[in-house]
Parts: C-alpha cells; sequence; structure tokens
C-alpha cells in the first residue's frame, strides 16, 4: 500500500493540471457559444463542398 | 438610445465633432479632450499601457470611486440624460438603470428598500430577470447621481441603461459561473475519490497515516471550493448580516462554513469526523441550480433584447432627397424626423417613417408575430426594426429613439417585468420569515440536543441548516413568471402589467368589443350574388367604375375585381349613392338600391351593406359587403368556450348586427347599441356577481372598460396600443394567439402552485427528520440541492410549452 503515498499526491497534481486547463478554456471563450458547434460541424460551409 | 462613444481615458461621453485619438495596442481610441488625450499619452509612453486592461479588474480604491463619482455628475447633465430620462409632469423623472452584483431575489429587495429611503426617490422598481431597475425621483429634491452613488454605497454598481453593455455584463457573469462551477465540480469528484474508500473500509483495514493523508488532500481541495466557489454565498450572508436582515445566503454561509472549520479541526486532531465531501458536494449542486437559473433569467430576457437589438446601429442617410441621391452613413440614433434614408433590400428600418419612394414587401413578424410579409407603396408606415425584403425603398423619417413604435414595446415590456405580481411579492416576504424561523431553529436544535448528546450536536445543527431549501420557496413563483412572459412575448401577446398573467389565468368571462376585435373592422366583400353574367365580369365592371373613389365600399371592390381590366369613361358620383359611367358603349350603374330604383332584394345578409351593378336593362348582380371576422375569431370563440370561459359580446354598433355575428359564433350574451357607460355599467355588475372579467377591445375608443375589467387585452396593431392602458397588447394579428394566452397563464399559475406545495412539503418533512439527527450533512446537501434543482426545472418547462399546432405561425424570434 505503500504506492498510495505517491499515488494521492498524484491525483492532486492532476486536479490541479485539469483546473488550469478548464479554466484556460473558459477564459479562451469555448463555453461562450455551446450551441453553436453543433451545428456547425455539421454544416458544410465550404462553397467547393456544395456542388457535389 | 445610446450615448456618445466614452473617452478611452475617462469614460466621459466623446462630443461630436472632438479628435483627441489615442493610440493604444495598435488601435485608435478616442477621448474627449486634450487633457485626456496628454496623460493617456503619458501613461502609455512610460510603458503603463497595461493600467487600462487592468483597473477594470481592480476593487473600488477611494481614488477609483472619486473617479467615478465624477462621471456620475455627468448623468445629471440634461443632454446627457435624454437618452435615457424621461420627463414626467413636475420635477419627476424617470430612468432606466443596470443594477450589477445581483444575484439573488433578496438584493432586488434590498436595493428597493435602500433607495425609498432617500428623500426625493418616489418610486423604485427592480426587475430580476432583467437587472433593470425603474427609478422614478423628484428632481428638485435629488440628482441622478445620488441616487447612483447611494447604489454604490451598498456594494452595487447601477448605469443607465445601454444595451450593449447589458450583453458585456451577462457573458463576465456567465464566465464566471461556469469557473466556480468547474472548480466545485473538480474539487467534489475528487474529494469523493478519497471519502469513499474511508466510507467503504472495514474497521482496521485503514491505515491511519493513509486516512490522515487522504483528510490533507481532501482539506487542499475543499479549501478553494469553499474560498472561491462559495465564495458569493458568504459574499451575499454578510451583507445580509450588516444590514439585520435574514437572506438565504445567511444558511447557506452558516452551513458550509461551520462544516469546513469542524472538518479542519477533526483533519488536524484525527478525533472527530469530517465532512469535505458533503461541503464540496452541497456547494456544487447548489451552483448548478443558480447556473441553470441564470440561464433561464436569460432566455426570457431575451424576449426584450432581442427587440432593441433590432433597430440597426447605422443608417444610410440622403441628405439631398429628392434631388441628390448622394449617401452618407451616419448613427442611426443621429437621425432626425424628415430625413430621408435608404434601405436596402434586406436591410432593417432605423427608424420608424413612412416611404417616400419604391415598393417592397416587408417582414414585421418580430414585432407584431405576422407571419405574411406586408407589402409597402409610397407612403405606407414603416415600423424600426422591421426588414426590407425585396427592393430598396427611400424612407422619410418620422419617429426616432424613444418615441418609436419598439421603444414603447420594450418600455411596456420592461414595466410588466418589473411589477411583481401579489403572489411573488408574498412570497419574498414568506422566505424572509422562514430564514428567520430556521435560524432560530437551528439555535434550538443545538441547544437541545447539546442535552441529549452533546457528541452529535454539531453536525445535527450544520444538517438543519443545509437541508432547509429557502430558495425552493422564493425561487418558485418568480421563476415561473419570468418564463410564461418570455414565452407569452414569443408569441406575440405582450403583458404590460405584472398581475395580467395571474388574473387572465383567473378570468371567468371574456368581453370582446366588435368592430376592429372580432372582425377585421374594414369593410369586405363577402359574397357576390350574380343575377346575369358572371362573376369575373361583374367584379371587373365594378373595378373599373369604382376606380376613382376612395370610399371604404370602392376599395373593398377594388381589391377584389382588380384581376380583369376594363375601362369606364365617363364617371358621375352621387355622393352617398352610388356611380354611374360607360363601359364599351353601354352605360352601368353601381350604388344602393334606392340609387338603380329597384326593391331591396330578399337576401339573408344580416349587418352587411348592398350594392347592386345594373346596366340598362335592369340587375346585374349584387355585392354584399359587411365588416368580416378575423380569420381565426371562430377558432378563438370556440377554443375560450373548451376552456370554460363565459363569452360576451359588447358593441355600439346596431344590435342586429351585433346578435347576427353572436349566433354566428355561438356567443349567448351579445348586446348591441352600447355607449361605452352601457359597456362599463355591464361589467361592473358582472363584478359584483363574482365574475373575474378580461376585457378585449381595440385599445383607443374602449379605454373605460379596459380599465374597470381586471384584465385588458388591447387588440390592434402599432403606436395606438402601446399607448392604451391595457393590461396586455396582442402584437399579432393572429386573434387565436389569445387563447394559447389563456391556457399558458393557467399553466403558469399551476406550476406555481406545484412548486410552492413541493418547496412546503419538503420542508415539512426534511427539517424535522435533521432535527432528531435522522439526515448526514452529506444527504442534506443533495436533498436541499434537488429541491432548488426541480423548482427550478418545472418553472423551465414553461418557456418550453409549444402553442397548439395550427394556430401559430412564426416561433420564436431566432
Amino acid at each position: 500500500m505503500d504506492i498510495l503515498y505517491l499515488l494521492i499526491p498524484l491525483s492532486l497534481v492532476f486536479v490541479a493540471a485539469i483546473a488550469v486547463v478548464f479554466l484556460w478554456a473558459v477564459k479562451s471563450g469555448q463555453f461562450e457559444d455551446m450551441e453553436g458547434p453543433a451545428h456547425r460541424i455539421l454544416m458544410d460551409d465550404e462553397p467547393k463542398d456544395s456542388r457535389e | 438610445m445610446s450615448e456618445p462613444l466614452p473617452c478611452f481615458h475617462c469614460g466621459q461621453p466623446v462630443p461630436p465633432g472632438a479628435e483627441y485619438p489615442i493610440r493604444y495596442q495598435l488601435a485608435n481610441k478616442a477621448t474627449c479632450c486634450l487633457g485626456c488625450q496628454a496623460v493617456a499619452q503619458t501613461i502609455i509612453d512610460s510603458g503603463n499601457a497595461d493600467y487600462y486592461r487592468l483597473r477594470t479588474d481592480l476593487p473600488p480604491t477611494p481614488e477609483a470611486a472619486l473617479e467615478e463619482l465624477k462621471n456620475l455628475k455627468l448623468y445629471d447633465l440634461p443632454e446627457v440624460q435624454s437618452s435615457f430620462v424621461s420627463e414626467q409632469p413636475g420635477s419627476i423623472r424617470e430612468a432606466n438603470l443596470i443594477l450589477e452584483g445581483i444575484v439573488c431575489a433578496a438584493c432586488i429587495w434590498l436595493n428597493e428598500r435602500h433607495l425609498f429611503r432617500l428623500p426625493g426617490v418616489v418610486g423604485v422598481e427592480i426587475n430580476f430577470s432583467t437587472r433593470r431597475a425603474r427609478v422614478r425621483w423628484d428632481n428638485e429634491r435629488i440628482q441622478l447621481s445620488q441616487i447612483l452613488k447611494s447604489i454604490q454605497d451598498i456594494g452595487y454598481l447601477a448605469y443607465p441603461f445601454d444595451s450593449s453593455r447589458q450583453e458585456e455584463l451577462f457573458r463576465k457573469e456567465r464566465n464566471a459561473a461556469i469557473r466556480r462551477l468547474a472548480i466545485a465540480g473538480l474539487g467534489m469528484m475528487q474529494v469523493m475519490m478519497y471519502a469513499v474508500p474511508v466510507y467503504m473500509a472495514q474497521d482496521g483495514t485503514m491505515a491511519d497515516d493513509i486516512e490522515a493523508l487522504m483528510r490533507v488532500a481532501s482539506l487542499l481541495l475543499t479549501t478553494p471550493v469553499v474560498f472561491y466557489s462559495a465564495w458569493p454565498f458568504f459574499q451575499g450572508a454578510w451583507r445580509d448580516l450588516r444590514l439585520l436582515r435574514a437572506g438565504m445566503d445567511v444558511p447557506v454561509a452558516l452551513g458550509v462554513g461551520a462544516a469546513y472549520l469542524a472538518s479542519i479541526y477533526g483533519t488536524f486532531t484525527s478525533s472527530a469526523d469530517v465532512y469535505f465531501d458533503s461541503v464540496v458536494m452541497f456547494v456544487f449542486f447548489l451552483l448548478t441550480g443558480r447556473f441553470l437559473e441564470m440561464n433561464a433569467r436569460k432566455k426570457s430576457a431575451e424576449a426584450a433584447e432581442s427587440l432593441i437589438k433590432l433597430i440597426p446601429a447605422a443608417a444610410l442617410r440622403l441628405p439631398g432627397f429628392p434631388g441628390d441621391r448622394a449617401e452618407e452613413t451616419v448613427a442611426a440614433v443621429r437621425l432626425s424626423p424628415g430625413e430621408h434614408v435608404l434601405v436596402g433590400a434586406g436591410a432593417s428600418f432605423p427608424a420608424d417613417g413612412s416611404v417616400a419612394e419604391g415598393a417592397s414587401n416587408v417582414d414585421e413578424s418580430l414585432l407584431t408575430g405576422e407571419s405574411h410579409p406586408v407589402s409597402k407603396n409610397p407612403g405606407s408606415p414603416v415600423i424600426g426594426g422591421s426588414i426590407n425584403l425585396e427592393s430598396p425603398l427611400v424612407v422619410k423619417v418620422e419617429r426616432v429613439g424613444a418615441d418609436t413604435v419598439l421603444s414603447g414595446i420594450v418600455r411596456l415590456l420592461d414595466r410588466a417585468l418589473a411589477e411583481k405580481p401579489r403572489l411573488a411579492r408574498l412570497a419574498d416576504r414568506v422566505s424572509a420569515w422562514f430564514v428567520l424561523a430556521l435560524l432560530v431553529i437551528a439555535v434550538g436544535v443545538a441547544t437541545a440536543w447539546y442535552f441529549v448528546d452533546a457528541s452529535r450536536a454539531f453536525w445535527v445543527t450544520v444538517s438543519v441548516l443545509v437541508v432547509s431549501c429557502p430558495c425552493a420557496l422564493a425561487l418558485a413563483t418568480p421563476a415561473a413568471l419570468t418564463a410564461a412572459l418570455g414565452r407569452l412575448t414569443r408569441l406575440g401577446l405582450l403583458s404590460t402589467r405584472g398581475h395580467a398573467l395571474e388574473t387572465l389565468a383567473r378570468a371567468t368571462d371574456f368581453v370582446f368589443d366588435k368592430t376592429g376585435t372580432l372582425t377585421t373592422g374594414e369593410f369586405t366583400l363577402c359574397e357576390v350574388y350574380v343575377l346575369r353574367g358572371d362573376r369575373d365580369t361583374v367584379l371587373g365592371f365594378a373595378y373599373a367604375l369604382e376606380q376613382g373613389s376612395s370610399h371604404p365600399i370602392a376599395m373593398a371592390l377594388r381589391r377584389e375585381g382588380h384581376g380583369n381590366h376594363c375601362q369606364a369613361e365617363d364617371l358621375r358620383y352621387i355622393p352617398g349613392k352610388g356611380v354611374s359611367g360607360l363601359i364599351g358603349g353601354g352605360e352601368y350603374r353601381l350604388g344602393t338600391p334606392e340609387f338603380l330604383g329597384v326593391e331591396v332584394p330578399a337576401v339573408d345578409a344580416p349587418g352587411q351593406s348592398l350594392v347592386g351593378l345594373a346596366d340598362d336593362q335592369g340587375i346585374l348582380a349584387w355585392f354584399a359587403l359587411g365588416d368580416a371576422l378575423r380569420p381565426q375569431a371562430r377558432q378563438l370563440i370556440d377554443e375560450l368556450r373548451s376552456l370554460g370561459v363565459r363569452l360576451h359580446l359588447y358593441s355600439g354598433d346596431r344590435d342586429a348586427n351585433v346578435q347576427a355575428l353572436a349566433r354566428e359564433l355561438g356567443i349567448e350574451d351579445a348586446r348591441g347599441d352600447m355607449l361605452p357607460q352601457d359597456k362599463l355599467e355591464a361589467v361592473r355588475s358582472m363584478q359584483q356577481g363574482g365574475a373575474v372579467v378580461a376585457m378585449t377591445g381595440d385599445g383607443v375608443n374602449d379605454a373605460p372598460v379596459l380599465a374597470q375589467a381586471q384584465v385588458s387585452i388591447a387588440v390592434d396593431q402599432g403606436a395606438e396600443a402601446a399607448q392604451a392602458a391595457a393590461d396586455m397588447v396582442l402584437l399579432s394579428s393572429e386573434i387565436g394567439r389569445l387563447a394559447d394566452g389563456v391556457r399558458l397563464a393557467r399553466k403558469a399559475q399551476t406550476v406555481i402552485r406545484q412548486n410552492l406545495a413541493w418547496s412546503a412539503l419538503y420542508n415539512f418533512l426534511a427539517i424535522p427528520a435533521a432535527a432528531l439527527g435522522y439526515v448526514t450533512p452529506w444527504l442534506a446537501g443533495i436533498g436541499m440541492s434537488l429541491s432548488s434543482l426541480l423548482v427550478v426545472l418545472n418553472a423551465m418547462r414553461l418557456s418550453r410549452i409549444n402553442e397548439k399546432p395550427g394556430i401559430g405561425g412564426t416561433d420564436s424570434p431566432r
């Protein structure tokens, strides 16, 4: 069970890293439009695609 | 509406024509004066340009407050006030303000009370949904800047309303909420990871030092959740305590704070239990509820905001029209009545006006709910914000800014959202008492358990604080009302008074006016009785004979017959009788039976006027013209009857006409030849019999009766209706929406009752259970949060209710 002395602090580091990534995502505006990207991915907005 | 650009340095409005640009981050910024330009230049040149990036994030220092105070003084200047202050009789002024820092219904209460105590303030109404305040004050006794300053004194910020600013405010608030939610969520997940093994482990299998390590790790994770995510609760509670009143945040902050501190104690002494998992879970669920509520509020506020945004920012002015066609781009707010603007196809009108040149179809659906394009010719009125669909129009501007139809509608909507209905006021009072009672109970429980089992006293008290849910009580009504009002507005039925929805749901009697309400109010060709020839030919003749006349009957005939062109010559009009003329060499006459010299034919056409067409051999055809029913009138009457309300038709029109219409629609109580006093009397006697009367009229001539009825609905389009004293205005021309409105209003009442019943039941069961020690802190956290969530989600159902298919045309204005 000694591995827990490493794993528990490691989990704290992971959580901190995830939090930083998440805050960055909020800051860079990824949560401003929660619906748009879902629709956009379905649309062929490139004019060359519409020829097909 | 909007103010001039603020100065880059001092925030004062840049006066028109001032040219003091400053270079900052590769862009030119405007400043208001030479002084600001010089100071800003010095700051940037000395490498301190970050000041401009940072200063909004700084807490207000005394210097900053002074600076803000100086800016506030600007709002006292009449020229600045003109865009957002309306003058009323005497020295009374009224302004719309945005409030920053509003987090709960209690903040509204606080601000209202605080402002009311200021000498000179005569009225304050704050809207939770849009975070706008309507303030009325006596300009001789208090200045607007003093009002704004006093709002700052209690920890809020107030700005005169400007829609783009509101948007930015919401974006910031939403991002902050997501960050808090994320921190709480991550913290909760990981703390659970440490907590579950401790709960699951059999006695003796968990090493003490491992358990201690996990407690420290939980503490490290819980700390940011308490001090960052839960911070708004502590702020709210502190504000409440300082003002010696009980708000919803007080028990939350007490619960979170006490559990956190006791768990720290437990961590370092390894003696007592720790409840970090309960703390983070409680915070996370509470924040989830608030986040959902924030989004729901935003959704219903959007209905009003989408209207204000319809006005484009810029317009193409034609200063030399009609001689010179040179265009110049100006800000829409700078337009003044009498000027001409060019509106291209696909563009929206910057102001109210009339078409000076060109013909096109215009989409007015966002303003009126009218789903079909409306055709516009020279002279036709156009409404600012509607969209020109086909070809360019030159428009003469007639009304701008606050005088436009659109601004009127938005103001009415604001007023409706600001006035709290009786039920909501009651809920506010009850929840304040509830919190107070809760604190007393908590003290009692703590004392009792101290004598029964001192070791459990602390955690039982925390459970009591956490498990009770004043939020469900306080949110039940406002959440349902805002959701329903937003939905109604999207249906084209605008509430201008806060009580309208509640009263509409309770209405037992609907009184309708006839002309202009159930009918279109215009002459329409109802029937053609052809004696010789065919329908198209006689209509063509009628068209030819009536083409020069502007009589309503002539216009009705022209609308029908313009397909078959033939020319009439030598037209002679006999006013009040008819017209005669030559078509293809033969003489034709069109007019009343007396004019034609024949007997009135025996046709069943009550309430209609008969016009005959004759040639030298006698009658060719009869045209029956009347006031046609609105397309959805029959449907509306049938639906209202199925909803169980009594129907009445009161009209000033001739009794025979009214009875005919009533028979056609199946309305039993119909009276004609009524003067406004008669209508008033009839409504009053109905009310004495206990009826709740909803009066539907066309807004202007029915004003006294509309005022007498408990709830009044003006059925008309455009400006007149917006000024009428009606509680609701049907912006849509589809009168069937009224039945949808009644249905929605009843649904809203049901939801409010469900919410109140649920929160009462929940608290009634949960608090005693917690007081007796049956509820652990983490269970209390879940129970309380789910209770709030349920209330908000239940209310949000209202904004999704579909109107009955078949009635509506367009849906939400997106």
